[in-house]
């Protein structure tokens, strides 16, 4: 096996690739989480958010307004998650498996209904994101081609993490999120109300899954498969747990997946079969949980005051 | 002086019940109105109705002359309420600052000004003498500090009444006084204080009038000066109740339990008893408790009582150390065991230990007597012996309950009590531990309680108490023993014990000090 074949400037870029779907799932959860939202309907809404996004860029002829489209469908599907969880008070993983599974159903049953395939939809009239190349700081050797010559989608999840890190402890509205979350009953009785901050959270939710569905199926590929997403949204799930619910702690363990998952490709074109390297993500996920599992037993909050 | 809140005619019923039926209130300006009633009484639903979170069927609030309604807690916050829940309504993993502007926050070019948050809070700390640390986290507080950090909430909202609900619940009797000296000077400073609580010494001691509730209707509305403790009590009970429990009548028999050198640890691996303490040797915890006799623990919580009983029952392992019941070694026994050994136990928690909240009433009592005769009959639970049983025991324990079918999370604090001390004293067993047995429970369910107790220490029972209650302690136990940070500092003979003797011991005073400060008083 030749290592340099493995190791080079382009297995970067493939590890930003993958990673950015993840990464604006795995915000979308981390604000869920802080909220007090255990939202782990990620990965049926970033489906969702794929089928949407290629059917409306096929039907529209642009690829804007197919992300405009992934993130309304999202958004209504989010909708349900916080009527339920939120105004209904259903438990939010019993909501979170249903949707997962509507969203494998759903789209599989749109595509036979409009495009009269099954598995696979490719067509000439689908148009994907093109990528921004910024001028100079792309001519940076290494770094440049990988960090700047990203789709519009991608600049946005980038950015997103720092702002996500600035509003949740620099801003009101995210001591008023972390806050919400900690501890609802506290929050109300200085007159904040909890379910306002939760449905903002699920929401927002909901657009960055849109968002990170119209990256993998109109940015990455441009194409849509049956259950496209593969577990992506879970992994988004685990990053956040990873994380810790911090920004930045969660965006290390997407870049962590991203690698494992770019690898794994690479892996594949040397020849290992692509069994084993598809699961090289969902590997890494299972050693990082264990590791970190001594970290899980010391919860955040403490159980002195009620 | 003029009349800073009114309360006409508040009516609220939830189905079944007529929580508040017409209550007028009526509370000056400056002035500390205490607020009484037992369990069920009234006041915490009035209080709610006050406070915005409940809406009234009927009635009307006026604040300082004008009519408001109170949709929610920010409108009852805006037009000048403050309330001190009696469960803390804090953020642990937030700093005290960032708990007392939370929903009002401080912002330099909108975003949060957390220096700005820390000297706003520091300066109300410094006007009323509150002591507090500004940037420390919540979680690492005591609960003494907690409650001021509750107070300067609503001093930060600006909050001309402030209501406290059962303020000095979880305080020892110093830092109760502390809090007293700053509700005076609060209520100098011509803000106006309600306040709740089941504890008519402090009402004595603190407040200038007294309204008192009995089943959702003012029984009686008194000035303090003007009326005694005995009147507060008919008031509120409607008949007088002696809580001076009788003392043991013989002499102590044999050991029933024994701790020699016992030390648990807590979640977190550190020591939890044993190991030290101001008094301590550095070696584990050794107690005796005899038939016929009650032996208090008083302590500040947190101080290893809870991980000392847990480990006495069964449920948290021991480090070192032997523990005996009625002479049998079950150091390493399953709770099971000790159970027969002679062992039962009403643990602190009634709702999350002491009961299935969503079985009823007949399966609750039957908990831990289901494996025998006449429960248990080949193999299979008899239904109608249970009931039966069950029956006996409402019937003996005088729990209110519409019948043995209900379920037992819809009952009252004391009623809820009540089960599990039916359960647990059924066992007849030698020995009882008893985990804050009324805490939150109504005085006619305490002199109840109280009653059982003593009456199982007169037929020869062991009892080992846990109380934060000093004065449950002091007229329950013949033996005190006082425990501060996993230790038992001292052991003072419920004849010469008093409240500040006790309250120093629980705050880390050595024994020599304590002893200065009241000569006489150990042994």
């Amino acid at each position: 096996m030749n290592w340099s074949n493995l190791i080079d400037g382009e297995l970067f870029a493939s590890v930003v690739r993958a990673l950015i779907p993840v990464l604006l799932a795995a915000l979308g959860g981390l604000i869920c989480e802080r909220a007090g939202v255990f939202n782990i309907a990620l990965e049926g809404l970033m489906l969702i958010g794929c089928f949407a996004a290629v059917a409306g860029s096929y039907a529209t002829g642009s690829g804007y307004l197919g992300v405009l489209i992934a993130v309304a469908a999202t958004v209504a599907v989010s909708a349900v998650l916080a009527y339920g969880s939120v105004t209904r008070r259903a438990d939010p993983i019993v909501l979170g498996v249903a949707l997962n599974i509507f969203g494998v159903g759903v789209t599989g049953f749109l595509l036979v209904a409009f495009f009269h395939v099954r598995g696979v939809f490719q067509n000439p009239k689908i148009i994907g994101l093109d990528t921004v190349r910024i001028p100079l700081l792309a001519d940076i050797p290494w770094v440049g081609p990988v960090l700047f010559n990203l789709t519009l989608i991608g600049y946005l999840a980038l950015i997103l993490v720092i702002v996500t890190q600035l509003v949740m402890f620099r801003y009101p509205l995210g001591l008023r999120l972390r806050g919400v979350g900690e501890r609802p009953t506290a929050a109300s009785t200085l007159g904040v109300n909890p379910n306002r901050y939760r449905y903002g959270a699920v929401l927002l939710s909901g657009v960055l899954c849109g968002l990170a569905g119209a990256q993998l199926a109109l940015g990455n590929v441009v194409q849509f498969s049956e259950n496209m997403s593969a577990g992506r949204g879970w992994i988004a799930v685990v990053a956040v747990m990873l994380g810790r619910a911090h920004p930045i702690g969660t965006f290390g363990a997407c870049v962590l997946f991203g690698f494992a998952e770019a690898f794994g490709f690479r892996l594949q074109g040397n020849g290992l079969p692509a069994q084993i390297t598809d699961a090289a993500p969902y590997v890494v996920t299972l050693i990082a949980l264990i590791i970190a599992r001594k970290y899980f037993k010391r919860g955040i909050v403490s159980a002195v005051i009620e | 002086m003029t009349v800073q809140l009114e309360l006409r005619g508040i009516t609220k019923r939830f189905p079944g019940v007529l929580a508040n039926d017409h209550i007028d209130l009526t509370v000056e300006k400056g002035e500390i109105h205490a607020l009484m009633g037992e369990n069920g009484a009234g006041k915490s639903t009035l209080m709610s109705i006050l406070f915005g979170l409940y809406q009234p069927d009927e009635g009307e609030i006026r604040l300082a002359g004008v009519e408001r309604h109170f949709a929610s807690p920010r409108d009852a916050i805006a037009a000048g309420l403050g309330m001190v829940f009696q469960s803390f309504k804090l953020f642990p993993s937030l700093t005290v600052a960032e708990n007392v502007v939370f929903g009002r926050e401080t912002t330099r070019r909108g975003r949060f000004d957390r220096k700005g948050a820390e000297r706003e809070v520091a300066a109300i700390a410094e006007r009323y003498g509150l002591a507090l640390d500004p940037a420390a986290r919540v979680d690492d507080l005591p609960v003494g500090v907690l409650q001021r950090v509750e107070i300067i909430k609503a001093l930060y909202r600006d909050a001309s009444v402030l209501i406290l609900d059962e303020p000095t619940a979880v305080l020892t009797p110093q830092e109760a006084e502390r809090l007293f000296e700053i509700l005076r000077a609060l209520a100098a400073d011509g803000r106006t204080i309600i306040f709740i609580t089941h504890k008519l010494k402090e009402v004595m001691a603190l407040s200038d009038r007294v309204t008192v509730l009995r089943d959702g209707r003012v029984a009686d509305r008194m000035v303090t000066a003007q009326t005694d403790a005995r009147a507060i009590t008919r008031a509120m009970t409607g008949r007088d109740v002696v809580l001076q429990a009788t003392a043991a009548a013989g002499e102590p028999g044999k050991t029933v339990l024994a701790l020699h050198d016992v030390t648990v640890h807590a979640e977190d691996g550190r020591t939890a008893v044993g190991g030290g303490g101001v008094g301590g040797s550095g070696s584990g915890v050794s107690l005796e408790v005899r038939a016929g006799e009650i032996v208090g623990i008083a302590g500040v919580a947190g101080n290893g009582q809870t991980e000392l009983v847990e480990a006495i029952a069964g449920l948290r392992p021991i480090e070192s150390g032997t523990v005996r019941i009625g002479g049998r070694d079950v150091t390493r026994a399953s709770v099971a065991e000790r159970r027969r050994a002679g062992m039962a136990y009403i643990p602190e928690d009634r709702h999350a230990v002491g009961t299935a909240g969503t079985a009823d009433t007949t399966d609750n009592l039957s908990l831990g007597h289901h494996r025998q005769p006449p429960l248990l009959r080949r193999g299979l639970l008899q239904r109608s012996a249970m009931t039966r049983r069950a029956r006996e025991l409402i019937e003996r324990f005088q729990i209110k309950v519409p019948g043995p079918a209900t379920r037992v999370g819809t009952l009252s604090g004391g009623n809820l009590q009540k089960v599990v001390v039916a359960r647990e004293m059924s066992h007849d067993t030698p020995l009882l531990i008893a985990e804050q047995p009324t805490r939150g429970v109504d005085i006619g369910a305490i002199e109840f309680l109280h009653g059982e107790i003593t009456a199982f220490r007169d037929w020869g029972g062991a009892v080992l108490l846990v109380s934060a209650e000093l004065s449950e302690i002091m007229s329950l136990a013949g033996r005190i023993l006082v425990m501060f940070e996993g230790a038992v500092v001292a052991e003072v003979p419920a004849a010469q014990a008093n409240e500040s003797t006790l309250g120093m011991l629980m705050a880390g005073a050595s024994p020599d000090q304590a002893r200065a400060a009241q000569p006489g008083e150990l042994v």
